[in-house]
């Protein structure tokens, strides 16, 4: 690579570790890091050994999510000479995501030796975007002097997010829409013109228009648990395996979301809350599934008050199944696949009834 | 109008006064107990942290008791606390309770809608009865900080074990019952005076200190947990809470209201170790024991409420603060099973490690230990 052409000074690897919100951005981070002439690696995905890890090294109360990110980031340590671990205030005006996404590169720092090595930028637009912007120059200039180069990469890095988002609401899973929103030749910028929209748009219709002769079930779940395969004990791929079509919560266009999430008396302050909230009283009022299935982790707070909210709501709107699948880095997978094949057989009866 | 709010720890006192001098029937739920904690956990979320599920048990045996209209804090996030007060009328409405509840919003700079809540809620008053009620309750609020912040310093010297305790609930009902300014005043000086004639034992070494941080409903309520504060002073130590009511108020509610501006000391406190606000206490638990280890005191004791999210950022890098400034800290989790025989022992085994430290130290003579 011409490092002089992108104006870049130091030539580093930077580690990203393959958990949290990987899931929502890891095509605009990769972008960014590359496009400052940096040489990108992600950490391998969740695995016993990983997950081990992460128990070991996080304290016991925090919940698996957080332990596997921990994991992921130990296997870091040896491969990449940065580590990305941001501080997650908040992605949106007036709210968070959790608590400790906003402790994250300093819970890390008291586990394992990783002082100097993170890169930790903060990101919090819940007020203004000024410091945010600020913040991005301070990432960037650990890469280079030139704060025009920063700037290209920001943009360019924003447009990749945008192809991401088109995909996955062309109906892709996550892993599937980062491959193919870092089409080009070895993940290489390659600009958008748009071409996911049409098909993004088709998908909603079929999305939005309700349940034909498949069965459909609607996930609702953070998306570091719901589509980490091992985390989640592949609970996505055991229900399209049993011919289901599975509609999780981010696949429903925002607006949707949102003017569900209005039917509660207060606003609610998570990000990712108002997400699932708003996806399951939107499956449950439009009973455009046949199920939903809400996956969380033990000790989540949020899904504590989030899925108390909706449990009551599916109560009153009457005719939705929801269960409510718990996982912790102990739990059996036998224990999960029964319950799962429990509630497809219910749903099949009741569907030809 | 019978209203009622959930306990915290004495805040009954000085709340309890200011509804009832703004004309308002108060009635309080019963002190906590079992039955309270079994009465929230039956009707609560599994994984809801505990304050939540103390607050339902508060609120049905006020509501049998005759209470109609229940006051409670809202939020902003990102703690959950926030959102309790929608998730708590859920559950009471399904319960099928008749009952209103007023959630009050922090300020956050404006108080134009606070006080148009407040208004609807008491409904019209004379303005100077609105000064005094706030006074009476501030009065109280300070006069309590003020006991107990003496009971601390006598309660590992007392003579005859358990005398403070007895003569603080003693105290305690006797601030409750004034019903004015200067009665409250008497009330208080009178307590003071009588826990400074409590017989102390002026021998040996002064006890060790220790530190009390971790969440504010916690740390505030003795029914939760477990009376640690009670307990370590009765184990011969010298407790500092992190957090007074009359601290939190001067901070949290004057300066939301006022929005003065000045750098946050806890933050600098903190920011060798936690770089940024984490909800609920969290940033307040990690800076107070670095203020706590630089005071030169033993140890420090983290209480925290099962599955709290700003705590469990804490918890995670309190062992750091601990390891680099070299003072012991322990975290002592609370949810509805933990027994108070746990937390004995493990108070007890704290207690002896931070004299055997100080036995290291130089600081006492090995004879010193037994005698706690």
């Amino acid at each position: 690579m011409d490092m002089q052409a992108h104006g870049v000074d130091l030539y580093m690897t930077v580690g990203i570790p393959r958990a949290l919100l990987y899931y929502y951005y890891y095509p605009m981070w990769a972008t960014f890091f590359k496009e400052l002439g940096a040489d990108v690696v992600v950490s391998r995905e969740t695995n016993k050994g990983l997950l081990d890890q992460g128990v070991r090294l996080a304290v016991d109360e925090a919940c698996m999510p957080v332990k596997v990110f921990f994991g992921h980031v130990a296997s870091l340590l040896d491969s990449a000479d940065r580590i990305f671990v941001p501080r997650l205030v908040s992605v949106e005006r007036r709210a968070f995501i959790c608590p400790k996404f906003m402790g994250l590169p300093d819970m890390i720092r008291a586990a394992m030796p990783a002082d100097g090595r993170l890169i930790d930028p903060c990101i919090d637009l819940s007020k203004n975007e000024r410091e945010f912007h600020s913040e991005i120059m301070r990432t960037g200039s650990i890469f280079t002097r030139s704060r025009v180069a920063i700037h290209k990469a920001y943009q360019k890095s924003k447009v990749v997010l945008r192809r991401f988002k088109d995909l996955l609401v062309a109906g892709n899973m996550p892993e599937s829409a980062i491959s193919l929103s870092l089409a080009g030749h070895d993940g290489a910028y390659e600009g958008y013109t748009g071409e996911f929209g049409e098909v993004a748009a088709a998908n909603q219709d079929a999305i939005l228009s309700g349940p034909d002769d498949t069965i459909s079930v609607g996930i609702l779940g953070h998306p570091y648990l719901i589509y980490d395969s091992y985390a989640s004990m592949s609970i996505l791929s055991r229900l399209r395996d049993a011919g289901c079509r599975v509609i999780t919560c981010d696949m429903l266009p925002d607006e949707v979301v949102e003017k569900e999430a209005q039917n509660l008396p207060r606003w609610l302050f998570w990000t990712l809350g108002r997400r699932i909230l708003g996806a399951a009283f939107h499956f449950l009022h439009s009973r455009s599934v046949d199920g939903c299935l809400h996956i969380t982790a033990f000790g989540c707070g949020l899904d504590s008050i989030v899925g108390e909210l909706i449990e009551r709501e599916a109560k009153r709107s009457g005719d939705i199944p929801l269960m409510s699948i718990t996982l912790d880095e102990h739990t059996g997978e036998a224990g999960v696949v029964t319950r799962v094949e429990a509630f497809m057989d219910m749903l099949r009866r009741r569907k030809s009834a | 109008m019978k209203l009622t709010f959930a306990h915290m720890g004495h805040l009954y006192i000085p709340i309890g006064a200011l509804f009832r001098h703004l004309g308002l029937e108060v009635v309080l739920p019963p002190p906590s107990s079992k039955r309270t904690l079994s009465l929230g956990c039956q009707n609560s979320p599994e994984f809801a942290c505990l304050p939540l599920k103390v607050n339902v048990g508060n609120y049905i045996e006020a509501i049998e008791r005759g209470a109609d209209t229940i006051v409670m804090a809202g939020g902003i996030g990102p703690c959950r606390f926030g959102f309790y007060g929608e998730v708590e009328r859920e559950i009471l409405q399904g319960l099928g309770y008749e009952f209103t509840m007023f959630i009050i919003d922090p300020p956050q700079g404006k108080i134009g809608p606070l006080l148009k809540q407040l208004g609807s809620l008491v409904g019209p008053v004379k303005p100077r009865d609105v000064i005094y009620a706030l006074r009476l309750c501030w009065e109280k609020v300070t006069g309590i900080d003020r006991l107990n912040r003496l009971a601390v310093k006598v309660r590992p010297r007392e003579v005859t074990r358990g005398e403070t305790t007895r003569t603080m609930t003693d105290i305690l009902a006797e601030v409750d019952r004034a019903e004015t300014i200067d009665a409250t005043r008497a009330a208080v000086n009178r307590g003071l005076s009588r826990l400074a004639g409590i017989p102390q034992r002026q021998d040996g070494p002064p006890p060790p200190r220790v530190g009390l941080v971790g969440e504010i409903y916690v740390v505030l309520e003795p029914f939760v947990n477990l009376e640690v504060e009670t307990r370590l002073g009765e184990l011969g130590c010298e407790v500092e809470r992190s957090i007074y009511l009359s601290d939190w108020i001067r901070r949290h509610v004057i300066g939301d209201i006022f929005r003065i501006l000045r750098p946050d000391p806890l933050l600098s406190l903190a920011r060798p170790y936690l770089g940024h606000f984490v909800g609920g206490h969290g940033l307040d638990t990690v800076a107070h024991t670095v203020e706590y280890a630089r005071r030169g005191f033993d140890g420090v004791i983290q209480v925290m409420p099962f599955t709290c999210m700003p705590e469990i950022v804490a918890e995670s890098i309190l062992p750091r603060v601990s390891k680099e400034l070299g003072i012991p800290v322990m975290t002592l989790v609370f949810d509805e099973h933990s027994s108070d025989v746990g937390v004995i022992t493990r108070l007890e085994a704290f207690t002896d490690l931070i004299m055997q430290r100080r036995v290291r130290l130089g600081e006492i003579g090995e004879c010193a230990v037994t005698s706690v």
